[in-house]
Parts: structure tokens; C-alpha cells; sequence
């Protein structure tokens, strides 16, 4: 069978997604970018591709077993299972960087005791993954650095003494984190498989059996790619030819038309930039607007005033929801964001009500770009990172309804992938077209 | 996509463009030497100069506008817009007049790094730019130049009327030239006046020929990149001259011959193989990244086929020719009719002729971040000519020498967009 990927490269996340022959989403990966944009693209492909490989395991596994009860509990433990083996893989990983970056510091004194604590840090992240990885997994916001992360700093500080002080030890860490981060995925989907059947049948041991007939059909599956196309603000990184590379606005108004067909206006806010996209009725741009060289307003200032905080990104919405009496915010200007925002609690303003205002005012600067494009047609999609922000939506849907009237209000679970199914319904089409020639 | 080029390396610079060169390096000399030489300097703005007139009194004009640009290709613009911000200039300011007031603050090097003079006349011929007005009062303090000012009434009604000739006309006879006269020290000469405007309308013909063969296809030149070069001398200290004459001839010869074998343009990254689009642009170009900005469209296979920017210093393609038989008028006519004294409905009505006489595919604003006189209402432009020639329309930011406000990626986006955008509309469905 054939699929066609689709990957977006974003300034913060890296979205790929697989379709199959009938353009249904089969497969999603998502990744953070950091600083490396062809990483990314490879553990996101990849991600997209075992995702895809489950989306048929769990097929196989209906077919078998169609009716049985726990069959839906059986594939959620492989799946989950199998996230573990690749996290545990990871965190193998890591603690030998950790252990390379010892042998080379100068620190000779320190060797022996960092590292006996470098192997019980790592022992009780493993121990730790095992016990409570499901929770983990909960949150698909959070990627390896940032759960292996939080982990090591308190483990550290833990095994941390006066002679072995923790900075030493967050410093190995530091720079083994970076290296981890800059690897591709390094084990094959069928050893990983083969590690997560084992554990899922020590679970299920009835099911033992059934998992390996399912496990063998799935890996005889062959996986092949029929076409691919980039997009996203690293899209020139891929290492594509130039016909397979797309650009976001067009990938976007596509997807969000493929999502919602009564789709005529998109607005998308990502890390980088914002984008506001008129669409007819086949998914065609007919006209757009984006930002301009400053970044204010966008995705990445939302993170900045969350590291500001030092709360999650994902917790903003929340903690805006809550406020009572929204603040006037004028500047959305992301290098002075912490500035505002200190300015503003020393006025005595809670965090709420600062969050709720600061909300307003992206919402205001994507509301000038919308405007600028052509206005804002039934039905609305709103995309991006910054559309799972309860209180951005919030604002927004205030803002169009005020100055547009009702509008229907679009926002798809999977929106994250808006512009990576574009990609990949682009690069269906242009395989078609091939064909046809 | 196939990348359009073919060479990339070796790239044949045309002899026009040699003698252009040497043209411009022969005037800065001219330039920095003319107090030494006795003669008079006089500062102009490009739109509504009258350099004709200002030579029939042998006076050496300056452009500082040029210069500005000329700074931002050679990439000292970011320190001469910092030293004219650490005076006070705000960020705001149009990026050309900081980028002036730097230069003069650091010495006055121009752009071959010879001496500017100073003004023994600011020539102030208003032509829709109100920063103008305020240029020069910068300058006039700083220098203590005398300011002579034309008041260019502006086409508020999209005509010229013959009161507001008559009103022009008048003020060159009664205050321009007497101050002319009166700096230079010479007695004025219609004569001398009529035969460089006969040699003005001689270049102006070859000009117009030059950009109307961008109606081929493929077009033989870049209206935008390229056209900025073509009007290099036309619209500065070269206007009425038979150097300018004879520099116009051969552009057209060369054009000409492109034309006839059926040759795309020639840019800094070898020749345009394949023409894939054709654009109108409206407004000014990025200076400090030019050829960079260039490229992009290069890459993409875009020509642009006709440019509003290269009318700012005479609109010359809708007909108008500088007439010897009416000096002054002619003057006036000439000032009044500059793009940037166009009021938003002719800009209009020109870009949609441009369309459709060059069967654009499509029409790009490029916005100057610090130029409000060119960037107010160009949103409302590009939905009218959307409405009137159902063509797409593009929509870009940068500024003029201010590098802080070009972003290659962002443009590149939106650039990119643009154009997949057409593609997808030439094809009229989802490809």
C-alpha cells in the first residue's frame, strides 16, 4: 500500500503526517524543533511513519479479534508500551552521553562519584518511566527533553553533595541533552515492537500469542511513500528537490479546507508568524496577509511569557479564563514581553487578569491581519499552536463576532497538523498528476 | 520546479551599463570638486527635479535621495541611520532622510567615498512627499543654505488644470529662476533651456521604448530590478544631456537586440531562462538587500514586467515628453505629472493599464515600512485592482536603507506564496 507524508516544519514543533491511497490521516508525529530543522523532520517522519504502522495494528488487531472484550485496552497497552521502549531507548542513550561527557571534563577528581550518581539518577529515571510512564504520555505537549528534563534536575539535586555539587551535574547534562536532542531515532520499529509485545503479553498473557500474529502481519506490511512534500518556516532545510517544497500558507488553506470544506477563512498562529488566509471553495488561497519581520503577537511570545511565569505554555489559557477584569495591554512586542509583564504585576495586577489582557492583545494583532486579507467569511478555522489556547479563542471569537458578526468558528483536535495535511494532500495530488501524464 | 538558471557564473555586463557606471563616478568627482572648480551646488529631490534647468545655469545638482540609496546598496546605511537616531531622529523616520542626516553628521563621504559639498541652494519642488518639506528644513538649519521653494500643487483630482500650470509657470519665472540667477550669477538663457529639453525628449523616447519592450514575451529586461537602472540617468544630474542621450541609445540598441533573439533579462545571477511569471510592482525597492531580493525572484522565474517606482522621477510611458517649445510649461507639466503626485485613483488606473497593456499575471506592493507617502492606501489599491482585473494580488514588507526592517525569510514566505498562489489560479484547481 502507498502513502503519501506531509511535513511541516515549524519554528517550535515539527509536524509530519501520512495519508493513505484514500487521503485519510493514518499517521501523525510531532517533535519539537529546537534548533535543528532536519532532525526534526526525521524524528517527526518517523514518528508519523510507527504511528501509521499502529493505525494498521490496530486494524489487524479489530479483524482478529473483532468483538473481543479488552481489545481496544490491549492495543492502547502495546502502543503504550512501545512509546516506553522508544523513551526507554532515549534514556539509555542519554546517561551514555552523560557518562562520554564525564570522561571528557576535567574534573578528575569528581570521576568516580559523578558517576555513581549519573547511573542512580539514570536507574530511577528508568525505574520511574516504567512506574508512571501512561502519566507522561498524558500530556503529548511535553517532548523527551522536557520530561527527562525536570526528572534529572530533581534527581540531581537529590545526589548532589558538597563535594559533587549539582551544577556540575546539571552541566553534564547541559550539554548531553543537546547531543541526545540532535540524534535520529536509532533503533528500527521492529526491535521496538518486538521489547513492547513482550512487555504488553507479560500484561496480557492470554493475548500472547494473538499480539505476535498481529505484530508479524504488521512488519510484513511494506511502508512505502509514495510522494512527499515540505512546508513550514524551516521548509528550505529539507532535503527536498524544490518541486516537493510547498508553501505554508498554501499548505494551510488546503488542509484547513480538508479538515472543514465550508472552510473561506483560516487563521493560523504559530511560533513564528501569523497568518491570515482567504480560501474558495476547493481549498485554493485566494489572497493572504501574514506578519511582518516582528515577531510580536505570535506563538513564541506566548512562550516567553510562560517561561516568564514559570508555568507551561499549555497552562496560559487556563490561568487567563480565570480573570475577572482584563488589563489593557498595548505592546505585543515579544523581546520586551517579560518587561510588561513585570511592569504590570508591580502595579499590583493579578496574573490572571494580565494573561486575560495579553490574550487580547495577539488576538487584536491577528484581528489587523485578518482584516487586511479581506475580513473574516463563514466558516472561520482557526489553526496553529496558539488555537489550543482556550483564552485566545476566547478573545478571538469576542473580537469576530463584534466586528464580523457570527461566525461559525472552526477548530479541528488535530489542527497542530493543519499544514503538514496540506503538505501531504499537495504531495498526493502531484503524484497523481504524474500518473496522469 | 525547475531553477531558471542557466548561468550563473560569467555574467556579461552589458556596455550600457559600463557607461553608466562611468557616468556615475565621473559625476561624484564632478560633484566633490565643484567649489574647487567655482561652481555652484545646488541639492534637489528626484521626484519634480529640474536638473535642465539647474545645468542651463551651469549649477551642480546633488540628490540626496540617490545618495541615500546608493549608501544602502553599499551597506553603510544601518550606521548612518544609527548616528541620525542618536540625535533624536525616531525610528519612524523615513529611513532615507536618516540615512542623509547620518552621512552629513559623519562628514558627508558619498557613496564613492569623495566629499559632498555643501548646498548653496536647497531646491525644494514639492511633488506629494510632505518628508520633503521637512528634509530640507532639517538641512536648511544645518547648513544654512538658502531654500528655493516650488510649489507643485498636487493632482488632488487626478488632472492638471491650467490655473495650476499657470501657477507653476509663474512661480519658476518670478522666484525660481531670478534665485537661480541670482546664486549662480548668471543671466538666464531660454535657449540653452529649449536645446537640453530637446535632448531630454530624445532620451525620454529611447526610455519608454526601453520599458515598453517588457510587453514581449519573454520580456527582454525587469521593469523593477533592472528599471532602476535604466532610470538611473534620466532621473538625476544626466537629464538633458548628450551623455544621457547617448547612454539611452544604447540601452535601446541592446534591449532591442535581446528583444530580437528572444532572451529573457540579464540579472546579477545570469540570465532568466524561463520566464514563469509576469508582475507589476508597485512601490519602491529594498536597497540594502537588493540583490538578494532580486534573487528571489530570479529563483522563482518572476519578471516583473512594469514598476510604478520608476516613474517617480517622470511618468513618461502614458505619453508626456519634456517640450521645448513651452520651457516652462513643460516644467510644470513635468513636476505636477511625477507618480508620487498622483493622487490613489490615477495610481490606480496606471497599475491597471500596466496589467493589462504587459499581461501581468499579477500585481506585488512591496510596503516601505518608514515611507508613509508611498505605503498609505496601498491595501486599498491592491483589493481595487483585485476587483478590476480579477488578477491576484501580493503583498510584501521592507524599507527603503533601513537592513533592520528586511526580513529575507519572511519575504521569501510571502514571495513564495504569492507566486504558488498564481500558479494554482492559472491552473483553477488544487495542484
Amino acid at each position: 500500500m502507498g502513502f503519501y507524508l506531509g511535513i511541516d516544519l515549524g519554528s517550535t514543533t515539527s509536524k509530519a503526517v501520512v495519508l493513505d491511497e484514500d487521503e485519510q490521516i493514518v499517521g501523525r508525529g510531532l517533535t519539537n524543533t529546537r534548533s535543528n530543522y532536519e532532525v526534526a523532520a526525521s524524528l517527526a517522519q518517523e514518528e508519523a511513519l510507527v504511528n501509521a504502522r499502529f493505525y494498521y495494528l490496530r486494524r489487524e488487531l479489530e479483524k482478529s479479534e473483532s468483538g473481543a472484550p479488552g481489545c481496544e485496552q490491549l492495543f492502547q497497552q502495546l502502543e503504550s508500551d512501545f512509546r516506553l521502549e522508544q523513551h526507554l531507548f532515549r534514556v539509555n542513550r542519554l546517561h551514555e552521553t552523560c557518562l562520554e561527557a564525564l570522561e571528557n571534563s576535567s574534573a578528575l577528581h569528581l570521576l568516580s562519584s559523578a558517576r555513581s550518581a549519573l547511573d542512580a539518577i539514570f536507574t530511577e529515571c528508568r525505574e520511574e518511566a516504567v512506574r508512571d510512564f501512561d502519566l507522561h504520555q498524558a500530556d503529548r505537549s511535553r517532548f523527551f527533553r522536557d520530561i527527562i528534563g525536570s526528572q534529572y534536575m530533581a534527581l540531581a539535586e537529590k545526589h548532589s553533595t558538597r563535594t559533587l555539587p549539582y551544577d556540575f551535574l546539571l552541566n553534564i547534562y547541559d550539554r548531553s541533552i543537546l547531543k541526545e536532542e540532535n540524534r535520529s531515532v536509532g533503533f528500527t520499529f521492529e526491535s521496538a515492537l518486538g521489547a513492547a509485545r513482550n512487555r504488553t503479553a507479560a500484561h496480557f498473557p492470554q493475548h500472547a500469542s494473538l499480539l505476535q500474529t498481529v505484530a508479524s502481519r504488521v512488519l510484513e506490511r511494506p511502508l512505502e511513500v509514495l510522494a512527499c512534500v515540505g512546508t513550514g518556516y524551516g521548509r528550505q532545510r529539507l532535503p527536498f528537490p524544490k518541486e516537493q517544497i510547498r508553501s505554508e500558507i498554501l499548505c494551510h488553506g488546503l488542509g484547513a479546507h480538508y479538515f472543514f470544506p465550508a472552510t473561506r477563512t483560516v487563521l493560523d498562529i504559530g511560533g513564528q508568524d501569523t497568518k491570515a488566509i482567504q480560501v474558495d471553495d476547493e481549498g485554493v488561497v485566494t489572497s493572504f496577509q501574514m506578519n511582518d519581520r516582528c515577531a510580536a503577537g505570535c506563538g513564541r511570545y506566548l512562550g516567553y511569557i510562560a517561561d516568564e511565569l514559570n508555568i507551561g505554555l499549555h497552562e496560559l489559557g487556563p490561568l487567563a479564563m480565570q480573570s475577572r477584569r482584563s488589563v489593557r495591554i498595548t505592546s505585543t512586542c515579544t523581546v520586551f514581553a517579560g518587561a510588561e509583564l513585570r511592569d504590570r504585576l508591580s502595579l499590583g495586577d493579578s496574573r490572571e487578569d494580565i494573561l486575560a489582557g495579553l490574550h487580547r492583545a495577539i488576538t487584536l494583532r491577528a484581528m489587523s491581519l485578518l482584516s487586511r486579507s479581506g475580513g473574516v467569511f463563514n466558516e472561520f478555522t482557526f489553526t496553529g499552536g496558539v488555537a489550543k489556547n482556550s483564552a485566545a479563542v476566547k478573545a478571538l471569537s469576542q473580537l469576530i463576532a463584534e466586528n464580523y458578526g457570527e461566525r461559525k468558528l472552526n477548530i479541528h483536535p488535530d489542527s497542530i497538523y493543519t499544514g503538514a495535511v496540506g503538505a501531504a494532500l499537495y504531495a498526493r495530488r502531484a503524484s497523481s498528476d504524474r500518473k496522469a501524464a | 520546479m525547475s531553477n531558471p538558471a542557466t548561468h550563473t557564473h560569467n555574467v556579461k555586463k552589458d556596455d550600457s551599463m559600463l557607461r553608466q557606471k562611468n557616468m556615475l563616478s565621473e559625476y561624484y568627482r564632478r560633484v566633490s570638486f565643484a567649489h574647487e572648480e567655482g561652481k555652484k551646488v545646488v541639492y534637489s529631490f528626484v521626484p519634480g527635479n529640474l536638473t535642465e534647468l539647474f545645468l542651463t545655469f551651469d549649477l551642480v545638482p546633488v540628490y540626496p535621495e540617490i545618495n541615500a540609496l546608493q549608501n544602502g546598496m553599499r551597506k553603510v546605511s544601518a550606521r548612518y541611520i544609527q548616528t541620525a537616531e542618536k540625535i533624536g531622529h525616531s525610528e519612524d523616520v523615513c529611513t532615507y532622510v536618516k540615512c542623509d542626516i547620518g552621512m552629513l553628521l559623519e562628514g558627508n563621504k558619498g557613496p564613492t567615498g569623495e566629499r559632498i559639498p555643501e548646498p548653496d541652494l536647497l531646491f525644494l519642488s514639492y511633488t506629494g512627499c510632505f518628508t520633503f518639506l521637512k528634509w530640507f528644513e532639517n538641512l536648511a538649519c544645518h547648513y544654512g543654505a538658502p531654500v528655493a521653494l516650488l510649489h507643485t500643487p498636487y493632482q488632488g483630482d487626478g488632472t492638471i488644470t491650467q490655473n495650476m500650470r499657470d501657477y507653476m509657470v509663474r512661480q519658476l519665472r518670478d522666484e525660481i529662476i531670478p534665485q537661480l540667477e541670482s546664486i549662480s550669477g548668471k543671466k538666464f538663457d531660454e535657449e540653452r533651456l529649449r536645446s537640453m529639453l530637446r535632448l531630454s525628449a530624445q532620451a525620454e523616447e529611447d526610455l519608454v521604448a526601453v520599458l515598453q519592450s517588457a510587453r514581449l514575451r519573454p520580456s527582454p529586461i525587469d521593469a523593477y530590478f533592472g528599471g532602476v537602472y535604466y532610470i538611473g540617468p534620466i532621473f538625476t544630474a544626466f537629464r538633458g544631456t548628450q551623455e544621457c542621450v547617448d547612454y539611452y541609445a544604447e540601452l535601446r540598441r541592446e534591449i532591442e537586440e535581446r528583444a530580437a533573439h528572444g532572451l529573457g533579462p540579464v540579472t546579477p545571477d545570469g540570465e532568466m531562462a524561463e520566464e514563469r511569471y509576469r508582475l507589476v510592482v508597485e512601490g519602491p525597492p529594498n536597497w540594502t538587500s537588493f540583490r538578494d531580493f532580486w534573487k528571489m525572484f530570479y529563483d522563482e522565474g518572476a519578471v516583473i514586467v512594469a514598476s510604478t517606482y520608476t516613474k517617480v522621477g517622470g511618468v513618461y510611458d502614458t505619453g508626456f515628453r519634456h517640450n521645448p517649445d513651452d520651457p516652462l510649461g513643460t516644467l510644470a507639466d513635468y513636476c505636477m505629472g511625477c507618480y508620487t503626485n498622483l493622487n490613489l485613483p490615477s495610481r490606480v488606473n496606471l497599475l491597471q493599464r500596466y496589467i493589462d497593456e504587459y499581461q501581468a499575471d499579477g500585481f506585488l506592493v512591496n510596503s516601505i515600512k518608514s515611507c508613509n507617502s508611498f505605503a498609505a492606501g496601498e491595501l486599498l489599491m491592491l483589493r481595487e485592482l483585485e476587483k478590476r482585473t480579477g488578477k491576484p494580488g501580493g503583498f510584501i514588507e521592507s524599507d527603503l536603507v533601513d537592513p533592520r526592517y528586511f526580513s529575507a525569510a519572511n519575504i521569501k514566505t510571502r514571495l513564495e506564496s504569492y507566486l504558488q498562489m498564481i500558479e494554482q489560479k492559472r491552473k483553477g484547481k488544487v495542484h
